[in-house]
């Protein structure tokens, strides 16, 4: 059997290693909270359960990553994805987590299907599973064929990729997991789908068609749009990070997909540098993405809650979490000088830069698409500035938030340590860059010695160079504003500043019943999406007596648009054919006899004609 | 040296910004037929709040306190990349016309914070709509951008401002750029500085909080970022012409447009900049289209 004589072979070029650094720049902080996370909560049993089965997860995504033939690729996904489900079902007492871990588990294997098929057409061609060969036989294959890998692999990867529509597991999965795997799982293993599209899609089976890459673009637009809008609704902390984690896997296929369409119209240059800007916002991503989880997972540790409307006042008792949280706030808000800032502003120069270069209908849809990415970014920030505003400003809504107490050691320094992180990827921006230059240039094949982009100084632009440099400007604003406030507060000229309570319209004694909440920050939002988040609200009142209310209860929804119109219908489908088919399993033994009968009739039939 | 010559055109700029606020609020005065206070009066305003006491809400943090400083300097910094006067941007290193636009938004997302630090429900209120607003004022921005620096080739400002030929496409985007202009400066018809009704302020619901000092900082940092605004559309997307003129011709527009529509219900102003955004995407077709 030539299926048993694979090789174990590993692969270690730019991409991989790239990803391999990804994994442990997020794992290793992750690794470090968890120590401080998992005390008091469960059993040393349990808990060493809870570490191995991690490091075989960091394992498992490494050898994603480094796997060499498409067999061993398979099986190390297979592994990510049913050791990922066992910790998302780690809290298997909350009938919560079960459910996000058959949600996830079901759709985590329909892209992995859609993976398998796309690797056995491959293999019909080759007789081999090696990417060696994968690549060699892609060069000869028809390009139909080539289409419907291309669209199997689109599937496979976007699955776990979350992108919409097939995000649906991952706002329920990512968030009950444990905070120190919902890091890893958001920061690093949605973006091993991303490797997976970069390495089989750009890397071996080439591109070969613009609209592949329009498709990804277009895909990446709704992802972006969706994933922020559901994100700015949700008043769950960390599911509002899972529906950013949708945008910003939008965002990194932005870059992907205008490298595929610049592949294919013959711009080597421009296909480089929009891979490098994805790239770069998958790796900033993967930090402020894991740093905010981590941070939300503190929050939870603290207060017992995740739900943003019991939460407020933190950043007066856990104030590390807090400034560690702002910055990842602000990085995912594409803020300057950190990292967020530096992938945008990336994303958007290599569209600028694309629809440049390209005439008619291809100008008009590149700049639509850069629109999109600056109508993600405001939602973003606004989205984030709930997400800070309402968890760690204003006063404590409930007795748990006023009880909190600063997190440990352990999960502070590694809050500390990613923020920190966070800073420098966007302060280095133009080191890190020229590495990523290498790294696109060996994914898609496009030798890049005579590439020399730094972010001070662009070849690619005709008239003059555009730049951007987060470390002056980092020194501009803190010089400005440092001034400002050493004339106003500080100087010889300052002057006394008095406390006062909060202006409450002349009345006193506001309590926080009165401070604004996270469902109303995101009223404005949930109005003008009304047509696709379709609201609905439902009010009672309670009543003393006929002419007396004594309390007034209003609760608002939107409606899982997906969810209600696509897998629902689908679901019931499925079911009712199962249904149906039950029909003809009655449970007599004498119909089972007769059904071996027509069987075996039938089969002899069908041989006595061949 | 260039860099000294963009300094004092910051600083100068930063000098008459108030003086700006000041003859737009003249202009609406005298068309409504009423004196009104002299065009320096924001200079006065300025004074007094600089030396008046400060109250602080006890429910606050560091946020609220350093919110001020940062707006400031997100639009002092904004300033630097726009060229005037002085041949080239000497900061255009620091960063392009995209950059500009996240340097703002750094501003923008420090004040919302401080909207909601101080725990009223005005300040929330403020911060959301005014996040809500900005988000779709941003698209329009880059596309406005993108429009004027197809014609260039490049989003660098001084590239873009040395364009020689004035383009159909270029006017249209400085039109655009107008309708964010309104709304990042919360001017009618997206939102009123005059007024102080809680229902339909944004802008001054945020700040609602602050007092004294930081309250002068706030002002001083929404004059600067008005003239962020004007500087960008009278001397980078449409460089041609004389400055004064142009600068006059926007001062009056604005004004005008003030006095002459009434303030829209916050989600009618979703539709104001939703024409502001059909008219950018306008300016890159008729760009795409050669013009």
């Amino acid at each position: 059997m030539e299926y048993l004589s694979i090789g174990f072979s590993l692969l270690f070029d730019p991409l991989s290693l790239f990803f391999l650094a990804v994994i442990a720049l997020v794992s290793v902080p992750s690794a470090v909270y968890s120590v401080g996370y998992l005390r008091g909560d469960c059993s040393r049993k349990k808990k060493i359960i809870a570490w191995a089965l991690m490091a075989v997860f960091v394992l498992s995504m490494a050898l994603v990553v480094t796997a060499g033939n498409a067999f061993l690729f398979l099986v190390a996904w297979e592994l990510m994805s049913l050791l990922s489900y066992f910790l998302v079902v780690f809290d298997y007492k909350h009938e919560r987590s079960v459910t996000a871990g058959t949600i996830y588990i079901v759709m985590t294997h329909i892209g992995t299907a859609f993976i398998t098929a796309a690797f056995l057409i491959i293999y019909k061609y080759t007789g081999s599973f090696e990417f060696a060969a994968f690549k060699q036989a892609c060069l000869v294959m028809p390009s139909n064929i080539k289409n419907i890998i291309f669209l199997f692999l689109l599937a496979g990867f976007g699955t776990k990729a979350g992108i919409v529509p097939l995000h649906i597991w991952l706002p329920y999965a990512h968030p009950q997991a444990p905070s120190h795997i919902s890091s890893i799982m958001s920061g690093v293993m949605i973006k091993t789908a991303v490797y997976g599209l970069i390495r089989f899609v750009i890397s071996i089976l080439g591109v070969n068609a613009v609209w592949w890459g329009s498709l990804v673009l277009v895909l990446a637009v709704v992802s972006c749009l969706v994933g922020v809008i559901y994100a700015v609704m949700a008043s769950d902390l960390k599911k509002l990070l899972a529906y950013s984690s949708v945008e910003n896997i939008g965002i990194i296929l932005l870059g992907v997909g205008a490298s595929m369409v610049f592949t294919r119209m013959g711009k080597p240059e421009l296909a480089v540098f929009s891979l490098c800007a994805g790239l770069f916002h998958l790796l900033s991503h993967a930090v402020f993405k894991g740093l905010l989880f981590l941070g939300a997972g503190a929050v939870y540790k603290a207060t017992g809650t995740r739900n943003m409307e019991h939460l407020g006042g933190l950043i007066k008792t856990m104030p590390w979490t807090a400034a560690t949280f702002l910055v990842g706030a602000m990085a995912i808000s594409a803020l300057p000088p950190l990292s967020g800032f530096v992938s945008e502003w990336l994303t958007l120069q290599a569209f600028f830069l694309g629809a440049l270069n390209t005439a008619g209908s291809y100008k008009i849809f590149l700049s639509i698409c850069a629109a999109m990415l600056a109508l993600t970014g405001g939602l973003a920030a606004s989205c984030f500035v709930k997400a800070f505003g309402i968890t760690f400003l204003a006063a404590p809504r409930s007795a748990r938030a006023a009880a909190a107490k600063e997190v440990s050691l352990s999960m502070k320094s590694a809050l500390v340590f990613m923020s920190l992180l966070t800073a420098a990827i966007g302060l280095s921006a133009s080191y890190i860059l020229k590495i990523l230059v290498t790294v696109s240039g060996c994914a898609s094949s496009i030798d890049t010695a005579g590439m020399d982009f730094s972010l001070n100084n662009f070849t690619l632009a005709p008239a003059g160079s555009a730049a951007v440099s987060a470390p002056l400007i980092a020194l501009a604003v803190v010089f400005v504003a440092g001034t400002a406030a050493a004339l106003a507060y500080f100087g010889p000229l300052k002057k006394r500043a008095s406390e006062g309570s909060t202006w409450g319209c002349g009345y006193y004694d506001l309590d926080a019943r009165t401070e604004y909440t996270a469902t109303a920050f995101s009223k404005p939002f949930r109005i003008a999406f009304s047509f696709f988040l379709l609201p609905y609200s439902k009010t009672e009142k309670i009543r003393e007596s006929f002419y007396h209310v004594k309390s007034f209860k209003y609760e608002v929804f939107t409606t899982p648009v997906f969810r209600r119109y696509i897998y629902d219908p689908v679901l019931k489908l499925i079911i009712g054919t199962a249904r149906t088919v039950r029909k003809i399993q009655p449970g007599s033994i004498h119909v089972y006899i007769a059904y071996i009968f027509i069987t075996i009739l039938a089969l002899i039939i069908f041989v006595g004609r061949l | 040296m260039n860099a000294a010559l963009t300094i004092i055109q910051v600083l100068s700029l930063i000098a008459v910004a108030p003086l700006v606020s000041g003859i737009i609020r003249k202009i609406k005065n005298n068309i409504r037929m009423r004196k009104g206070a002299g065009i320096f009066q924001p200079y006065y305003d300025l004074a007094k709040l600089f030396c008046k006491e400060e109250v602080v809400s006890d429910r606050t943090s560091w946020i609220f306190r350093a919110a001020p400083s940062i707006a400031l300097a997100s639009s002092v910094c904004a300033l630097l990349l726009v060229p005037v006067f002085a041949p080239q941007a000497a900061f255009s290193r620091m960063g392009d016309l995209l950059a500009l636009i996240f340097i703002l938004s750094l501003g923008r997302f420090f004040m919302a914070l401080a909207g909601l630090d101080a725990g009223s429900a005005f300040g929330g209120m403020g911060s959301s709509r005014e996040m809500f607003i900005s988000a779709f004022a941003e698209p329009v921005a880059l596309l406005s951008i993108f429009a004027a620096s197809f014609n260039a080739g490049s989003t660098d400002p001084g590239a873009v401002s040395a364009v020689l030929g004035l383009r159909l496409s270029t006017m249209i985007a400085a039109i655009a750029l107008i309708g964010v202009a309104i709304a990042e400066t919360s001017r009618i018809p997206v939102d009123n500085r005059e007024t102080h009704l809680e229902l339909t302020m944004i802008h001054e619901a945020m700040v609602l909080e602050y007092s004294g000092r930081s309250l002068a900082l706030v002002e001083l940092a929404s004059h600067i970022k008005q003239m962020v605004f004007f500087c960008l559309i009278v001397s980078v997307v449409i460089p041609q012409g004389d400055f004064a003129l142009k600068a006059a011709a926007i001062i009056a527009a604005i004004g005008l447009i003030e006095v002459s529509v009434a303030k829209m219900r916050l989600f009618r102003a979703v539709d104001f900049l939703s024409l502001a955004f059909v008219l950018s995407a306008m300016a890159v077709i008729v760009s795409a289209a050669g013009f």
